[in-house]
């Protein structure tokens, strides 16, 4: 596969073993593309964006805002007003929790996260309630991984106080089932909840059309989207950001300061973009989203598939081998899974065979991966990830999964 | 033995080793051969948390001398975790607090001991000091 040529970092070899890059879900490799962006950026196209009527200045700014209007298109969005730059997921629903809940959330108000979420898109709700004296409604997953609409619904017809937010993950980082959002948000909005999605692992995988989902926030990395570290996004519906107060105060975010009159914001998207913006790292997170835009969309699709059901089957026959998240029709709704596979297997720490594949030259993932809820869930303390990009091939797969046997005869 | 000699020792052993696979299956021997500790040491004040694995710790002071038994619910930690106990226990608070730690070096297992390795096995050593530090205060009893 050709595309494997344009990632620089998948030809060099470890411990003197080719790499085989399986932490995908944690972040994912950079093409030349955008390595050369960032370069250009640095060593050449440096000067504050914004700000100057130099040469240097306009071209940065120049690209940001291009940058703007490549992400828009990317996820359909209405307008680039509703696309707002942050240094990652977790800045975005940070930004988003801070924002919507000074201006939305009244004591006593219920926000709800479910069991399945990154701590990510738990801790910035648990502070923003307890900035706000909302309170926090967790809606449960059951065995498989999947969320049951009927136990939404209980919980947003349930008399008495408001609910005023779902935050919920596109993709869960351990599962890696995709949640029917269109039928989520449907419910919600039918009773008037608007519905925050957290894309991080979702946008990497899956098409996103934001228009068509009608998620009213949805917030997204760079850095595991082949861009740069340090860059994300927070798209949100414009007569919510309209209305949000600013999270962060500074340069950039404002229309007039005034020590006597106090200071006036600016329009969106700046209102919410304090300080100097990464704009070298936003160049770069244009390229990689051109860089997703020129592959053939539907072939990657098709590859990612295979990978998936192959793993699936390899990794099933393992003894004592449990995946956490099968895809499979649950309530009505078809869950996809994309190529990402959380294992607890008998008789080994998921730590010891993270260890010993390391050596063996395979980046994997062990541990709580940053769902602690989501693990206890399951009655485990850590788990073994292997997540799989674009340009993993099979016979990565495959050499996965006979060194993954090799580990286990040396740990039972 | 002294502290300096164990460590000695280790290293020797180490440096027969021809590979990491050998290195590992040798830890992995040590950690299955390390006796667990019972349910009730295996309790929440002996848990050293980390977010890879987990290490029990348990301290008994007895005539002077300081004696660990420790656990872990990975091998390859518990292995460490095998050549941490017989290298400290024991011995005097003192001789603890002086031992010098480059023997983890020289037998190529640093990485294992980084604070981004989140095993336990960095607060497993931290703890050993402090406890010793705070016995070295003490009168021997």
């Amino acid at each position: 596969m050709h595309i494997r040529e344009q990632f620089p970092a998948l030809h060099q070899k470890v411990y003197g073993k080719p790499l085989v890059y399986l932490d995908n879900g944690a972040t994912s490799q950079k093409p030349k593309m955008v390595l050369d962006v960032l370069q250009e950026m640095e060593g050449k196209l440096n000067g504050n964006v914004h700000r100057a009527v130099h040469y240097l200045s306009m071209q940065c700014t120049e690209r940001y805002e291009k940058a703007r209007v490549v992400i828009r298109d990317f996820i359909n969005a209405a307008s680039e007003n509703e696309i707002i730059f942050t240094s990652g997921t977790t800045a975005s629903l940070n930004l988003l929790a801070y924002s919507f809940g000074q201006t939305y959330v009244r004591p006593g108000d219920r926000i709800i996260v479910t069991e399945a979420e990154h701590h990510s898109n738990i801790v910035p709700w648990q502070m923003m309630c307890q900035r706000t004296g909302a309170l926090l409604e967790v809606w449960e997953i059951d065995d498989t991984g999947a969320l049951d609409p009927k136990k939404l619904e209980q919980i947003l017809d349930k008399p008495g106080e408001v609910p005023r937010l779902l935050a919920i993950t596109h993709v869960s980082n351990v599962l890696g089932i995709v949640n029917p959002l269109s039928e989520i948000i449907r419910i919600a909005h039918y009773y008037n909840v608007p519905v925050a999605v957290d894309g991080a692992q979702g946008i990497v995988h899956k098409k996103v059309d934001i228009r068509e989902m009608d998620a009213d926030f949805y917030a997204f990395s760079g850095h595991k989207l082949y861009g740069p570290t340090g860059t994300g996004v927070l798209y949100g519906k414009e007569k919510y950001l309209e209305e949000m107060v600013p999270w962060q105060g500074g340069g950039d975010m404002i229309e007039t300061v005034s020590l006597r009159k106090g200071t006036t914001y600016a329009q969106l998207p700046l209102k919410f973009e304090a300080g100097t913006a990464n704009f070298t790292g936003v160049a770069g997170l244009k390229a990689a989203v051109e860089f997703v835009n020129s592959l053939d969309a539907k072939a990657i699709e098709e590859h990612e598939r295979k990978v998936t059901l192959k793993a699936l089957e390899a990794l099933g026959q393992i003894d004592g081998c449990r995946i956490l998240g099968m895809p499979g029709t649950y309530y009505g709704q078809i869950y996809e899974k994309i190529p990402v596979f959380s294992m607890i297997i008998e008789g080994a720490h998921p730590a010891d065979m993270a260890t010993l594949l390391d050596k063996m030259g395979i980046a994997v993932r062990s541990g709580m991966l940053c769902a602690e809820p989501l693990l206890e869930r399951f009655r485990v303390t850590s788990v073994l990830r292997a997540s799989f990009a674009l340009y993993n091939t099979l016979d990565e797969l495959d050499f996965f999964v006979e060194s993954l046997k090799k580990v286990l005869k040396m740990l039972r | 033995m002294t502290i300096e000699n164990k460590q000695a020792q280790i290293v020797e052993e180490f440096s027969l080793m021809e590979d990491w696979m050998d290195k590992y299956e040798y830890l992995i021997e040590l950690g299955k051969k390390l006796p667990p500790l019972e349910e009730a040491s295996r309790q929440e004040k002996n848990l050293i948390r980390g977010c890879q694995s987990r290490v029990w710790l348990d301290i008994k002071r007895e005539g002077g001398c300081l004696y660990f038994r420790a656990d872990s619910d990975a091998l390859i930690t518990k292995g460490i975790v095998s050549l941490l106990v017989f290298v400290f226990s024991g011995h005097t608070p003192r001789e603890i607090l002086d031992a010098d730690m480059s023997f983890i070096d020289k037998i190529g297992l640093r990485e294992h001991l980084s604070p981004t390795r989140a095993n336990g096995l960095l607060s497993m050593i931290q703890q050993i000091k402090m406890y010793a530090l705070a016995a070295s205060a003490q009168k021997p009893v």
